[in-house]
């Protein structure tokens, strides 16, 4: 009989054992993005291993790829319930992830964690509650060629803009191929709006929105905007080619010192070295209209954060989160990404080390940054749209009440 | 009874492919096609009949892809057609030596060998303003300015068929080439004898003998050429102004752009309906072609 009862509590020893380290099992967090493959080899997965270092119990698994797959794949994972417990989200896909309900309410887990979001740069919201935290941010700023401005006798860069398009004509100079500015509008990729047609609006404290809804029509700062880049386009100093030109041919444009002037992501800035270290550029802030002397809204791209609604670990997944917007984390990732930091008491190294990078830092730190695309159902879509009709009114054929007028429908239609 | 089954039976590992990669497909885009808010919606969808239908086919800009689809669908064929028939007569012509004949054949296949992204790269870099055939045509002072081949309303149509007409004819080249090296050259003595000219020969002698390969490889063209995404795509985005707007960059625009999935389901039922009406003439022609 006492036999039996050893061999009873020895079984009954073994299964709490083996039931122990069942309920303590690691949790394996998958964590989608493309900013991986964006940063040196090796860098973002080192930043994991110290999370997991501070975190036992917690293993990242890394699902890295381009941007325009790690989009995909992620709107095929919305759509089928079966997301990363993170993601790496852009604001433009933030409203749709939430129509949907795919994406995690932030603002509860972080009170659930006590979490202080003082130290946050930004929170993109839908209703009140946060679905997206911009862990870094590339500024958009403007780029100048010093030598072709030199050439152009041109002794500062403009700063309203009247003086940018003084510039841009000086600029020009067709008969060596040479443009005061360069424009894309690719429908392809129509961020051109965004980055390099709203930016004029946003630069100088004016808004295309009035209470969450479009206000294309009869808003001064918009048709102002407009305007004025129709005048830039019709005295033939923006770099031909417009319609169907990406962000990707803008930048080769300005290494390859065939034009003035461009609006573009920091980010860039190491690759335009690369292509072309003989290139003597510099960095300012965007015209705003003359006598405005309001802060400067600052157009900008972020790598974006997120937790799935059906992810089985939210908490988990809230303390990777938690880490990447640390004041030191968020530094050293804004850092190695050249980019702007998520968190306000983030300094980047590259500020102190670089000057260019330095001088886009104070831009960043006088001005306020500005994407009113962000968090608006269709982002993209409704670029898209806004695109088509401004190339028919700098074609000619549409006036400026029309276009804005047609704009305005087309974006009305997804606010309904 | 059983034996009524065995057929089925040896049948049934093509029949369960056939569905699974045609039949479930097609079946539930066309449910999609009658239903709203589909696939990433919260609510449930909901059945709306035909007026998806109703409103895909009076929306204008449809109406213009559709249009643009047809224009580079049928000026792709001719183009290939006419292109693929005059270098496969070339690499066929018997003054050619071997070793010359086996290099132009290399060099005209060339544009089939690139995967349609290549193509859209490389003619992108040759057609930007600032590339090489604007400067050929500036330092030949055919032009003042650069034209903007891809970016103009007027040219970009005409710029985005010559380039699928350049990718595509290739197949055909191989294709007729096979063609002509089967007729018999029995045919070309007896019309030799009967006083034919080289052009008469063409006529009633090589066109005759090649019509089979001229009607399938014209219907199969055309429905691929109606299915062109990636060249596109990737030279115009469908731009300037929808210009080069088609039914496959319609169709992704309302799917993974606007994210209406019913309505993108709907103009890719219209895409088959299309496909489908060349298809019915393809299959009946090979039918009488082969009794």
């Amino acid at each position: 009989m006492r036999k039996y009862a050893v061999v009873l509590l020895m079984t009954l020893a073994l299964l709490i054992a083996v039931g122990g380290a069942v309920l303590a099992q690691d949790v394996t967090l998958e964590f989608q993005q493309w900013w991986e493959p964006e940063l040196p080899e090796g860098a973002f997965r080192a930043l994991m291993d110290e999370f997991e270092a501070q975190n036992p119990g917690i293993t990242v698994e890394l699902i890295s790829g381009p941007y325009s797959t790690t989009r995909d794949q992620i709107v095929a994972g919305a759509a089928t319930g079966t997301m990363a417990d993170v993601v790496g989200l852009d604001g433009a896909w933030v409203n749709d992830f939430v129509q949907q309900g795919s994406l995690a309410d932030l603002s509860a887990l972080m009170s659930a964690a006590m979490f202080d979001d003082s130290e946050l740069a930004a929170q993109i919201q839908l209703n009140g509650s946060t679905y997206m935290i911009p862990v870094v941010n590339f500024v958009y700023p403007v780029f100048v060629n010093l030598d072709l401005m030199e050439a152009a006798g041109i002794e500062a860069a403009p700063m309203t803009r009247a003086e940018f398009a003084d510039a841009a004509a000086q600029l020009t100079d067709t008969a060596n191929n040479v443009y005061g500015w360069v424009l894309p509008l690719s429908l392809e990729q129509p961020n051109g709006i965004q980055n390099d047609v709203m930016s004029w609006v946003w630069a100088s404290g004016g808004s295309m929105m009035a209470d969450g809804l479009p206000n294309l029509v009869d808003n001064e700062d918009v048709s102002s905007a407009i305007e004025f880049i129709k005048g830039l386009y019709d005295a033939g100093v923006i770099a031909p080619g417009a319609f169907t030109m990406r962000e990707q041919d803008k930048v080769e444009e300005f290494t390859n010192g065939r034009v003035g002037m461009m609006v573009d992501s920091l980010a860039h800035i190491n690759l335009i070295r690369e292509r072309n270290p003989e290139l003597n550029f510099a960095i300012t802030a965007l015209p705003a209209t003359e006598g405005y002397d309001g802060p400067r809204g600052l157009p900008y791209a972020s790598w974006g954060i997120g937790v799935a609604e059906n992810s089985e670990h939210q908490e988990e997944a809230w303390k990777l989160v938690e880490f990447l917007m640390s004041a030191d984390i968020n530094t050293q990732l804004s850092s190695i990404a050249n980019a702007f930091p998520g968190n306000v008491n983030s300094t980047p190294d590259f500020v102190e080390t670089d000057e260019l990078f330095a001088a886009a830092f104070e831009v960043f730190q006088t001005g306020y940054l500005a994407n009113e695309f962000t968090g608006l159902p269709v982002a993209e879509n409704l670029m898209r749209e806004f695109d088509e009709e401004f190339q028919l009114y700098l074609d000619g054929d549409s006036s400026l009440e029309d276009f804005l007028a047609n704009a305005q429908e087309a974006w009305m239609s997804h606010f309904e | 009874m059983k034996k009524q089954f065995i057929p089925f039976a040896y049948l049934s590992p093509t029949l369960f492919l056939i569905a699974v990669l045609s039949f479930i497909p097609i079946a539930t885009v066309f449910y999609y096609s009658l239903m709203d808010n589909v696939i990433i919606t919260r609510t449930d969808p909901t059945f709306v009949g035909l007026s998806n239908y109703i409103e895909i086919l009076s929306d204008d800009k449809f109406l213009q892809a559709l249009r643009n689809t047809l224009f580079l669908a049928i000026v792709s064929v001719i183009g290939h057609f006419l292109l693929g028939l005059s270098f496969a007569m070339l690499l066929n012509a018997k003054t050619l030596n071997p070793i010359t004949k086996a290099i132009f054949r290399v060099i005209y296949i060339l544009p089939w060998v690139f995967t349609a992204s290549i193509i859209a790269i490389l003619w992108r870099l040759l057609l930007n303003p600032n590339g090489a055939v604007n400067y050929l045509m500036s330092i030949s002072r055919l032009a003042d300015s650069p034209t903007e081949w891809l970016s103009s309303r007027d040219l970009a149509l005409n710029t985005v068929t010559f380039i699928n007409i350049w990718a595509g004819y290739p197949f055909y080249m191989v294709s007729f080439l096979a063609g002509l090296q089967g007729i018999p050259n029995d045919l070309y003595e007896a019309g030799k004898v009967d006083g034919a000219s080289g052009v008469q020969l063409f006529r009633f002698v090589t066109l005759p003998q090649l019509k089979p390969i001229i009607i399938s490889l014209g219907m199969l063209d055309f429905i691929w050429t109606t299915h062109q995404f990636t060249l596109i795509w990737m030279t115009t985005g469908g731009g300037p102004i929808r210009a080069t707007e088609m039914l496959s960059t319609f169709t992704y625009k309302l799917a993974f752009s606007s994210n209406e999935f019913s309505l993108a389901s709907t103009t890719a039922m219209v895409i088959l309906a299309l496909s489908l009406f060349v298809a019915i003439f393809y299959v009946r022609n090979q039918r009488l072609s082969s009794e």
